[in-house]
């Protein structure tokens, strides 16, 4: 088993909970060990590096710090916007002057390596899509998906690389590898909004509406995101979508973890799928899948 | 901009150097190809264009830059610095100029944004983490959005979304600390 | 004991006014060696260039010492006034008392100072100076021309009119480079076919021109006036000699490409002249016009060769029985005495550039593969339609500068030619349908030339293009249109188009090969695989290697008038070393003391221009020579060789160490031992 640090972060305790949830499971199945982060705290997410260089810096040296004092080279964050923040923070402090300033902003400095990998890179590596395959005990062809990717696990490309910032494919491998049909579509990485989800809801619930329709215009019948923020504006924001617009949008968003956790057998229950806004049930039931 | 003709002398270009000492940005670099605008999926609301920014920077215009809500409003989807074929980092553009506006007390021309940032940091201090029912509380307050997001809290609470009371978290006291000393450097300017 | 003049010049007030000339001139005259010293207000001018022949014979001058401006400027001049004096002009020296002294000291007791150490350290070393000798070779009278484009053909005939005999290589089947794959060139819209194929056919059946098609240069010996190049002969599989070019080979390929009753293709394999969008047969002639009418076979495809012998229908019913499978490919060396590379371009792969979705959608193109969906000769018979669906497009956006202009990419240069071939598509997609809507995102407009502006005037006023300043951020496919994300930063506002063709002007790259080229002919490149001329501005068609010249593309994105000109330019150089009976080179090269020699080979491994080569002396011993034609005295394997024997002639080690002991006025050679 590959033991690593598991970095929830905050939206994964509350809205995001089936995140967390169905990515512990899923990450079981390919035989990562998931070890929480002891004392772990807020990566300051966008408000950090939109107001303050420096704090944006320091609130992830922290858990990295811990990381390290904690015995693990390596770290998953699943929600993407920890993972970025994450990932800039080991970029930019290569500096060693840089990294001089932002250790004095902690109680102790930071040192030492810390790997950063997001659930999707880990999940998408050969390996494990083969065991994925292996363990698949649910037929989830009824499922037409498209592999929704956003901003934070893409760009820039030279702090996060993907495997190509225009047309990434590691989530549509692990879709397909879960035995799901994968819809090819154009907006992969389009922008759904998340950073300014509650300050200029107009402008996010405009940029969630073109994903809906971007997914439905290709015969797509659910969404799967890697993001608890895109799940945000995808899932919960649909009834102010269709209120605003008169649109009729009832299309399941999952988090990829879930459908990875669908793949092996495990309850739609026990994957937190009876939370979401949208209701996926619906569609579940249509697939073939009832519990 | 003031009205009339625009007096330019580009002798000393004190704005163009903030920004290139704070976040080694030349804008030199950047040739006004619009790039960035092209890619921007919210530049359709914003009152002037990100290469509009790019230029008031080269030719000086602090003022009427700063007053803009072109970096409030952008959501740091980093399309522009992806794209932009000088290499010019946009985005660290944008957050480079909101942390002057925020340094400075400029009033931002999008309260929400600030109000946004603010409320969220506020409970990350307080408690370690983010605390979701406090921000939007607090968010909506300082906002002036009493009922921002009102019709989500009912279906949002009996899907169990919800983190109904604020928690502490152990590791809170440093990220206090963290947030004095980030202040004590702001003071030394 | 030499007998050396001296003879300073003011050079009006460069020298005069910081140098004391006439101090100098005093000093001079006590200098050991030194019969006569006279200052002069201007050397280079006629009276002065008279005193030294006059004084080489009232004094018996055996050696002219001019302290002057630098050599780069007058030693031409002083060489000559000398040997019109009767000496050997190898036996002048010029001592720089200009650029090396009074125009960079300001204080006139310290620059004459220093002018006298110069001239002090010049007699020195005249005094050690030996008569040299020119090196004259013969000339071959060829010309090699590399690239059968329009620049290449240009080139040759050029050279062929004035008498000299040519040969043309060219690695396609066909003469005509990129140009013949063009439908109309801008700013006139001739048909580029038409203004092309005469002067293809003119290069053909001119006398004094050899076409060696489907060849490549492999290997190049020698210097100017005496090249010896290897050229491949690729087997074509087709006799030359017996063929007509009747095409009843290609038309009854089981291979060529079959068009169905409802328009669309079967079969056939894609080919490289129609963008790879049309298709032709196994064996083929790129286009119905190429030079020569002589159509090769595609092993890769040919069923003969790829199923061991099967097939064979050419062969079959060819009537003159010119198939021949078992042609081999031949090494030709040929000698040359210049030689004119003409390589061409090719085009920015936009797939590096995964946001405009190229190689994705099948409706963005490049604007090669338009140039072929235009032409009438093309796949589509002249009618622009959508590869997707074969339907006429109704909304087509022109996107500038892919590949171009851009840092990001690592090809920050300007292509030329792309703003203009824009307009041109802006207006002829017009005149082809005049429904349909252009829309044209540029960054600049790039139009230099004789009527260019005008031309893109006409696209917008006259042919209704709409144009918008700024760069596409990317473009995806939406309901069967491709959305293209772009913005006009003079409104200053993102804007979107839904289009049925997107058409990408992707920048010019040098070919494929180019490299290995230009490491066979020894000429340098840039970062970006363009050759560097001698000098940027004052030598366009020159390269650092004597005998060797440019046209066209091959040094950076030009236009056609620019071609042709620098081909006509290259011709003009070409004929200008064909013309003379003999090359004379500068005597100041290495020279091997053969007794010295320990044959190490050091200086061949070090030479810049390999012109040192391992021989044998008359008694066996093996050792280093160099040729004196391509040596062009940089000093390096003098400074390499360990036993230091080599030494360059006029400035020989004894020579420089003599004017070094001059400096510190000690003797460090006997007389006797001079030279």
């Amino acid at each position: 088993m590959t033991r690593l640090a598991y970095y929830p972060g905050c939206t994964l305790e509350t809205t995001a909970r089936e995140y967390d949830v169905s990515a512990r499971i899923a990450s079981r199945e390919i035989g990562l060990e998931l070890v929480e982060l002891e004392g772990w705290t807020c990566c300051g997410a966008s408000s950090g590096h939109a107001t303050q260089y420096e704090l944006s810096l320091a609130l992830p040296a922290r858990n990295l710090r811990l990381a390290v004092e904690q015995g693990f080279s390596a770290l998953v964050a699943p929600c993407a916007m920890c993972y970025a923040r994450m990932r800039h923070t080991v970029h930019d402090l290569r500096d060693p002057a840089l990294r001089a300033r932002v250790n004095a902003l902690l109680d102790a400095p930071w040192e030492g390596d810390v790997q950063v990998h997001s659930l999707v890179d880990l999940f998408s590596q050969e390996e494990n899509l083969a065991l994925l395959r292996e363990k698949r005990q649910r037929d989830l062809s009824g499922l037409r998906l498209v592999a929704y990717y956003g901003c934070l696990l893409v760009r820039p490309p030279e702090v996060l690389s993907p495997d190509d910032p225009e047309y990434p494919t590691m989530l549509d491998r692990i879709l397909q590898a879960a035995g799901a049909t994968l819809v090819d579509w154009p907006l992969k990485t389009e922008c759904c909004g998340g950073s300014i989800s509650l300050s200029r809801t107009d402008i996010a619930l405009e940029l969630t509406r073109k994903l809906l329709e971007g997914a439905i215009r290709r015969g797509a019948n659910g969404l799967v995101t890697a993001c608890p923020m895109c799940h945000a504006n995808l899932d919960m924001r649909q009834g102010q979508i269709n209120r605003r617009y008169g649109t009729d949008f009832h299309l399941p968003i999952f988090y990829f973890t879930q459908i990875v956790g669908l793949a092996t057998g495990h309850g739609v229950k026990e994957l937190l799928l009876d939370r979401h806004l949208t209701d996926p049930r619906p569609l579940l039931a249509e697939a073939g899948i009832r519990s | 901009m003031e009205v009339g003709t625009l007096k330019l002398n580009l002798k000393e270009r004190p704005f163009a150097g903030q920004i290139r000492r704070r976040i080694q940005v030349d804008v030199r670099d950047c040739y006004q190809c619009g790039r960035c605008t092209a890619g921007c999926p919210v530049a359709g609301w914003m009152d002037a264009a990100p290469h509009q920014i790019l230029r008031g920077i080269q030719l000086e215009q602090r003022d009427w830059v700063l007053s803009r809500n072109t970096y409030w409003i952008c959501a740091s989807c980093v399309t522009c610095s992806t794209r932009c074929p000088c290499q010019v980092d946009i985005a660290r553009v944008m957050d480079a100029l909101r942390e002057i506006a925020l340094a400075e007390g400029i009033r931002p021309s999008e309260k929400t944004v600030k109000a946004f940032h603010q409320a969220f940091l506020q409970w990350v201090r307080l408690t370690g983490r983010m605390y979701e029912v406090g921000l939007i509380g607090l968010y909506n307050l300082t906002s002036g959005q009493f009922l921002a997001s009102a019709d989500l809290a009912l279906p949002m609470l009996g899907h169990r979304k919800v983190q109904l009371l604020p928690r502490r978290f152990s590791g809170r006291e440093e990220v206090n600390r963290i947030f004095e000393r980030v202040a004590a450097l702001e003071e030394k300017g | 004991m030499a007998r050396i003049g001296v003879f300073v010049c003011h050079c009006g007030s460069n020298i005069a006014a910081t140098v004391d000339v006439a101090k100098v001139a005093e000093e001079a005259a006590k200098m050991d060696h030194v019969v006569y010293a006279t200052h002069y207000i201007y050397m280079c001018s006629t009276p002065g260039q008279e005193l030294i022949q006059q004084k080489i014979k009232e004094y018996r001058l055996d050696r002219v010492v001019v302290a002057a401006c630098s050599p780069r400027m007058h030693e031409r001049t002083f060489r000559k006034a000398t040997a019109q004096g009767g000496l050997n002009p190898y036996l002048m020296e010029q001592a720089n008392i200009r650029e090396h002294d009074s125009w960079v000291h300001a204080e006139i007791p310290v620059a004459t100072e220093k002018a006298i150490d110069i001239v002090r350290m010049a007699v020195a070393k005249a005094a050690g100076l030996t008569p040299l000798e020119e090196t004259r070779v013969g000339i071959t009278k060829r010309c090699l021309v590399i690239g059968g484009g329009i620049a290449g053909v240009q080139a040759a005939l050029d050279v062929a009119e004035a008498g000299y005999e040519v040969v043309i290589v060219e690695r396609e089947p066909s003469l005509g480079g990129h140009m013949a794959q063009l439908d109309k060139t801008f700013p006139t819209l001739d048909c580029s076919a038409c203004i092309l194929t005469p002067k293809l056919v003119d290069a053909a059946q001119h006398p004094k021109i050899k076409l060696y098609t489907y060849s490549e240069v492999v290997g190049v010996k020698g210097f100017v006036g005496n090249f010896q190049v290897t050229i491949r002969r690729k087997p074509r599989y087709v006799d030359a000699s017996l063929c007509t070019g009747c095409g009843i080979c290609w038309n009854n390929c089981p291979l060529r490409p079959r068009e169905q009753e409802d328009g669309t293709v079967k079969g056939g394999i894609p080919s490289r002249f129609e963008a790879y969008i049309g298709r032709r047969a196994a064996i083929y002639v790129p286009f119905a016009q190429a030079v020569p009418l002589v159509p090769v076979i595609d092993t890769e495809h040919c069923t003969y060769f790829v199923k061991g012998g099967k097939c064979g229908v050419c062969k079959l019913k060819c009537p003159r029985g010119a198939v021949n499978f078992e042609q081999t490919e031949e090494l030709v060396t040929e000698p040359f005495g210049a030689i004119v590379v003409a390589t061409g371009y090719d085009l920015f792969d936009a797939r590096a550039c995964g946001e405009y979705g190229y190689g994705r959608y099948p409706d963005v193109i490049t604007g090669l593969e338009l140039e072929r969906l235009m032409n009438a000769s093309g796949p589509t018979h002249g009618h622009v339609l959508r590869p997707s669906d074969g339907r006429p497009p109704k909304t087509v956006v022109l996107v500038s500068c892919v590949g171009s202009r851009d840092e990001k990419i690592g090809r920050p240069y300007c292509s030329a030619v792309c703003c203009m071939y824009l307009a041109k598509y802006a207006i002829m997609l017009k005149e082809h349908d005049p429904e349909v809507e252009v829309y044209n995102f540029y960054m600049d407009i790039r139009a230099a030339g004789k009527d260019y502006d005008e031309f893109t005037r006409r696209a917008i006023e006259q042919y209704d293009a709409h144009y918008l300043r700024g760069r596409v951020s990317q473009v995806y496919e939406r309901d069967g249109k491709l959305v293209v994300e772009g913005v006009d930063t003079l409104l200053g506002r993102p804007v979107e188009i839904e289009a049925d063709l997107v058409v990408l002007a992707t920048g010019l790259t040098a070919p494929a090969g180019a490299r290995e080229l230009f490491q066979t002919l020894n000429i340098s490149y840039n970062q970006y695989e363009f050759v560097n001329e001698a000098h940027p501005k004052l030598q366009p068609v020159e390269t650092n290697t004597d005998g060797i010249f440019l046209a066209g593309c091959v040094t950076g994105p030009k236009d056609i008038p620019a071609s042709v000109a620098q081909a006509s330019a290259a011709a003009a150089k070409v004929v200008g070393v064909l013309s003379k009976e003999e090359l004379v080179s500068s005597p100041m090269v290495a020279e091997v003391n053969e007794r010295e020699c320990v044959a190490c080979r050091l200086c061949v491994q070090v030479c810049p221009y390999k012109a040192i080569e391992m021989a044998r002396t008359r008694r066996g011993k093996e050792v280093a020579r160099v040729n004196p034609s391509l040596c062009k005295g940089c000093g390096l394997c003098v400074n390499a060789c360990r036993g230091a024997a080599i030494n360059l002639k006029g400035f020989t080690d004894q020579q420089l160490v003599g004017q070094v002991a001059a400096l510190f006025a000690e003797p460090l050679f006997e007389e006797e031992e001079r030279g």
